[in-house]
C-alpha cells in the first residue's frame, strides 16, 4: 500500500528499507519533532560519504541515477546542480531553502517540524558533496525553535563535519526565490537580483551557492542510506521517488501527505479523505500553478509528464480543491491581488502590470465592467518582463483561471455569480507592514 | 560587422524614462506603463549604431548590448 | 610697449569676466536641463533623448568655456592668482575665498565630467553618487561669480545673476517635488511615480 495511514502504528525500519511510504514523514501525524535519538533509531546514522573527491563524485553520480529533482517547484535535476556547484571556481556554500513563502503550502514547515534531522542530514551531506564548509538553513519563523534545537543537539553530538547555521525567513512570497534567498542571507534584503549570473556560479559572497529545498535535502539524506535503486521503487521511471503534497480546500482531511509521484490525481485527493463536496476546480502547484477541471484531470498522473497535456505541473505540491459553492473568479482575484502586493517592487512591468491585472480581476469578480481583451493584453505584456519569474507565475495561474472559469465569466457579465459561500478557500495573508 | 549583437534591458535598473524607444523604435516599443518591450533580441547590422546610442543615452544604464562571436 | 601690454591685459580681463558671466548662464541652463531630463518635465513635444543630449552638449561646451575662463584669469597680469589656485581652493593670494569658490566649482565639475565620460565603465551607482556634486558645484560657482568680480553694478549683469539663480532654484524645487517622469503614453491609472513605487537600489 502506498498511502500514509494515520491510524497505522509507527513504520518500522524494515518497511522503510523496502521502499514503502512513508519515507519522509513519520506515520503518526500528531507529535513533536523526532529527537536525534529517535531519528537515528528510525533511519540509522548517515553514511560517512565524501571523505575524498572520488567518493563525492561517485555519490553525486548515484544521486543522478536516482533521478532526484528539486522539490521546491522548479524540478531541476539535483545531481546536475550538485555537480555545477562542486566544480565551481571558488569555495561553495549551501543554503537549505525552508522559507515556504507560498501561503497555502505547509509541507516544508511540517517536514521541519517533524523530521528536522532528516533535513539537517541532507544539508550537511550536500555541503560535504560540494566541498562547502558551511550550510545555512533558512526556515519559516513557525519552526525556527525546533530547527535550532535540532541543530544544537547535533552540535553537542559533534555529528556534522560542516558548520550548520539556522536563520529565519521573512515570510514574503518572493523570499524563497534563489537569488532573493542569497540576498537575504548575505545582505538582509529578501529581494531577487538580476540573473545572470546564476547563484550556482556566483551567489553568497560571490561563491558558487547551492540553494536546495529542504524536502529535496531530506530525500538526499535517504538516498545516501538506501541508494538510487531504493529511491526508484516508487514513482515513475522519468520522475522517481515520493513527494510531499499539501492538500487544502473542500476535502475531508486537509493536510500534508506523502505520495509517490505519478499516481492519479483523484487518488492523491483520497489521501486527504477525498472531496467533501462537488468540486468546481482544482488549483494544482501553488499560486503560480494551474487551475484545472477536476473531471478531466482526476485520472491524470500527478507528475510533470502526466499533467503537462493539461497545461499543469505538480509544482511545489499544492492541491487546492475548490468546492462548487465557491466563486473561482473571486478566489483568483484575491490571490492575484496578493501576488501583486508581494512583488519585490523592482521591475515596472511586475509592479504596475500585476497591480492593473489584479484590479481588472477584482472588477470581474465584483460583476463590474470587465475588459477581457485588455486583461489578456496586459497578461502578455507582463509575462517574462521581470528580473525573476514572479510575474510569469502569476500570469500562468491567471490565464488558467480565465480558461477554467470561462462559464463563470459569462455569468458575471450578466450579473450572476454561482458562489454561495464567502471567499477564502485559498489563504491570503494580511498585508504586512512595508 | 561580424558576430551577433543581442539587446536586452535590465528590468531592475529600468525606470521607464523612454529614451531607448525614441532612438530605436524599430526594436523597442513601450508597454501600457511606459516600460520597454524588446521586439527582437538580435540587432541587425543596420541598427547597431542606434542600439549603441540607446545604451549610451539611457539615464539609468538599463539597456545592454551583448556582442557574441559568430555562432558556430 | 607698455600700452600694448596694458591693452593686452585689458583683453584678458574682459575675456575672463565675459566668459565668467556666460559660464554662469550656461551652467544654470545645464542644471535646468539636467532636472528636465531626470523628471521628464520638458515640453511634451521635445523627445526625451533630445533634452538629455542638449544637457550633455551644453555641459561640454561649458567645460570648454571654463578652461578659457580659468586660463585668461590666471594669465591676466593685473592680478596674481597662480595656476594652483585653479584647482586648490585656498591657494590664491588675491581674493582667496572668492577664487577658492571658483576652484571648488572646478574640482566638483571635473569630477562630474570625468565620471560622466566614463559612465558605462564605472557603472550607474558610482556615476550617480558623483553626479549629485553638481548641486554643490553650482552654489560654489554662483558665490564665486558674486564675489570674484566687480561687475554687479551693471544692470544686465545683475539681471543675469538673478535670472540664473531663479532658474536653478525653480529647477531644484521641481527636482525635490518631482514625479520621476511624466504621464505614460496611454493606459490605466497608476501610482504617481515609478521612482517612488519602484524600489531605489
Amino acid at each position: 500500500m502506498n498511502t500514509v495511514d494515520s491510524d497505522r502504528p509507527g513504520v518500522n525500519a524494515a518497511e522503510l528499507r523496502a521502499g514503502h511510504l512513508p519515507r519522509l514523514l513519520p506515520a503518526r501525524i500528531w507529535g513533536g519533532p523526532a529527537s536525534l535519538a529517535e531519528h537515528l533509531a528510525r533511519h540509522g546514522p548517515l553514511p560517512a560519504i565524501g571523505r575524498d573527491a572520488g567518493s563525492r563524485a561517485e555519490f553525486i553520480a548515484e544521486v543522478g541515477r536516482a533521478g532526484l529533482t528539486g522539490r521546491g517547484g522548479a524540478g531541476f535535476p539535483t545531481a546536475r546542480k550538485l555537480h555545477a556547484v562542486a566544480t565551481g571556481r571558488d569555495v561553495p556554500v549551501v543554503i537549505a531553502n525552508g522559507t515556504e513563502g507560498e501561503p497555502a503550502s505547509a509541507k516544508d514547515k511540517v517536514l521541519l517540524a517533524r523530521e528536522p534531522h532528516l533535513v539537517l542530514d541532507g544539508a550537511a551531506l550536500a555541503a560535504r558533496m560540494v566541498g562547502a564548509p558551511r550550510a545555512i538553513v533558512v526556515v519559516h519563523d513557525a519552526v525556527r525553535e525546533i530547527v535550532d534545537d535540532a541543530a544544537a543537539q547535533r552540535r553537542r553530538a559533534r555529528l556534522d563535519r560542516v558548520r550548520v547555521t539556522v536563520m529565519t525567513a521573512t515570510g514574503g512570497f518572493v523570499a524563497g526565490e534563489a537569488s532573493a534567498l542569497v540576498n537575504w542571507v548575505g545582505h538582509g534584503i529578501p529581494l531577487p537580483t538580476a540573473v545572470p549570473p546564476r547563484v550556482s556560479e556566483r551567489g553568497l559572497d560571490g561563491r558558487p551557492t547551492l540553494v536546495q529545498n529542504v524536502e529535496t535535502l531530506a530525500h538526499l539524506a535517504l538516498i545516501a542510506r538506501h541508494g538510487a535503486r531504493w529511491f526508484r521503487t516508487l514513482g515513475t521511471p522519468a520522475e522517481p521517488g515520493s513527494m510531499l503534497v499539501t492538500i487544502i480546500g473542500a476535502v475531508h482531511r486537509p493536510g500534508v501527505y506523502e505520495t509517490e509521484i505519478g499516481r492519479p490525481v483523484s487518488e492523491v485527493l483520497d489521501l486527504a479523505g477525498g472531496p467533501a463536496a462537488a468540486l468546481a476546480a482544482l488549483l494544482i502547484g501553488g499560486y503560480f500553478g494551474t487551475w484545472l477541471d477536476p473531471a478531466t484531470v482526476g485520472a491524470l498522473p500527478f507528475s510533470a509528464a502526466g499533467l503537462r497535456p493539461a497545461g499543469g505541473s505538480p509544482g511545489a505540491g499544492l492541491v487546492a480543491a475548490l468546492p462548487a459553492g465557491a466563486c473561482g473568479l473571486t478566489e483568483t482575484a484575491r490571490v492575484a491581488r496578493y501576488l501583486a502586493a508581494e512583488s519585490a517592487g523592482q521591475c515596472g512591468p511586475c509592479v504596475f502590470g500585476l497591480d492593473s491585472i489584479a484590479g481588472e480581476l477584482e472588477a470581474l469578480a465584483a460583476g463590474r465592467r470587465f475588459d477581457q481583451a485588455r486583461l489578456r493584453r496586459w497578461l502578455g505584456q507582463v509575462d517574462g518582463r521581470g528580473a525573476c519569474h514572479h510575474p510569469d507565475g502569476a500570469v500562468h495561474m491567471i490565464r488558467s483561471a480565465l480558461d477554467v472559469f470561462a462559464a463563470e465569466i459569462g455569468r458575471h457579465a450578466r450579473g450572476w455569480c454561482r458562489g454561495t459561500r464567502s471567499p477564502g478557500v485559498l489563504p491570503v495573508p494580511p498585508r504586512r507592514a512595508p | 560587422m561580424t558576430g551577433r549583437a543581442r539587446l536586452r534591458v535590465d528590468p531592475i535598473a529600468c525606470d521607464a524614462r523612454g529614451l531607448c524607444a525614441e532612438v530605436l523604435p524599430e526594436l523597442i516599443t513601450l508597454d501600457d506603463w511606459g516600460f520597454p518591450i524588446i521586439l527582437a533580441r538580435d540587432v541587425p547590422p543596420g541598427l547597431r549604431h542606434e542600439a549603441a546610442e540607446a545604451v549610451r543615452l539611457c539615464p539609468t544604464l538599463a539597456p545592454r548590448l551583448d556582442h557574441t562571436a559568430r555562432d558556430r | 610697449m607698455s600700452t600694448v601690454a596694458a591693452a593686452g591685459s585689458q583683453n584678458l580681463w574682459f575675456l575672463s569676466r565675459g566668459s565668467g558671466l556666460v559660464l554662469l548662464i550656461l551652467f544654470s541652463a545645464v542644471i535646468v536641463l539636467g532636472v528636465a531630463t531626470r523628471t521628464g518635465s520638458a515640453p511634451r513635444r521635445w523627445p526625451r533623448f533630445a533634452v538629455a543630449e542638449l544637457h550633455r552638449t551644453l555641459s561640454l561646451f561649458a567645460v570648454a568655456l571654463l578652461v578659457l575662463h580659468v586660463v585668461t584669469a590666471i594669465l591676466d597680469p593685473f592680478v596674481t592668482i597662480g595656476w594652483a589656485a585653479a584647482v586648490l581652493p585656498l591657494a590664491s593670494p588675491y581674493r582667496t575665498l572668492a577664487i577658492g569658490m571658483g576652484a571648488l566649482a572646478v574640482d566638483l565639475s571635473g569630477a562630474v565630467l570625468l565620471t560622466s565620460v566614463l559612465r558605462q565603465r564605472l557603472g550607474q551607482r558610482t556615476w550617480r553618487a558623483v553626479h549629485w556634486l553638481a548641486y554643490l558645484a553650482w552654489p560654489a560657482a554662483f558665490i564665486h561669480s558674486l564675489t570674484a568680480g566687480n561687475d554687479l553694478g551693471i544692470w544686465w549683469v545683475a539681471l543675469a545673476e538673478a535670472g540664473s539663480a531663479a532658474a536653478v532654484a525653480a529647477a531644484v524645487l521641481a527636482r525635490v517635488f518631482s514625479r520621476s517622469r511624466g504621464e505614460p503614453p496611454s493606459g490605466p491609472p497608476r501610482p504617481a511615480s515609478a521612482r517612488e513605487v519602484l524600489r531605489v537600489r
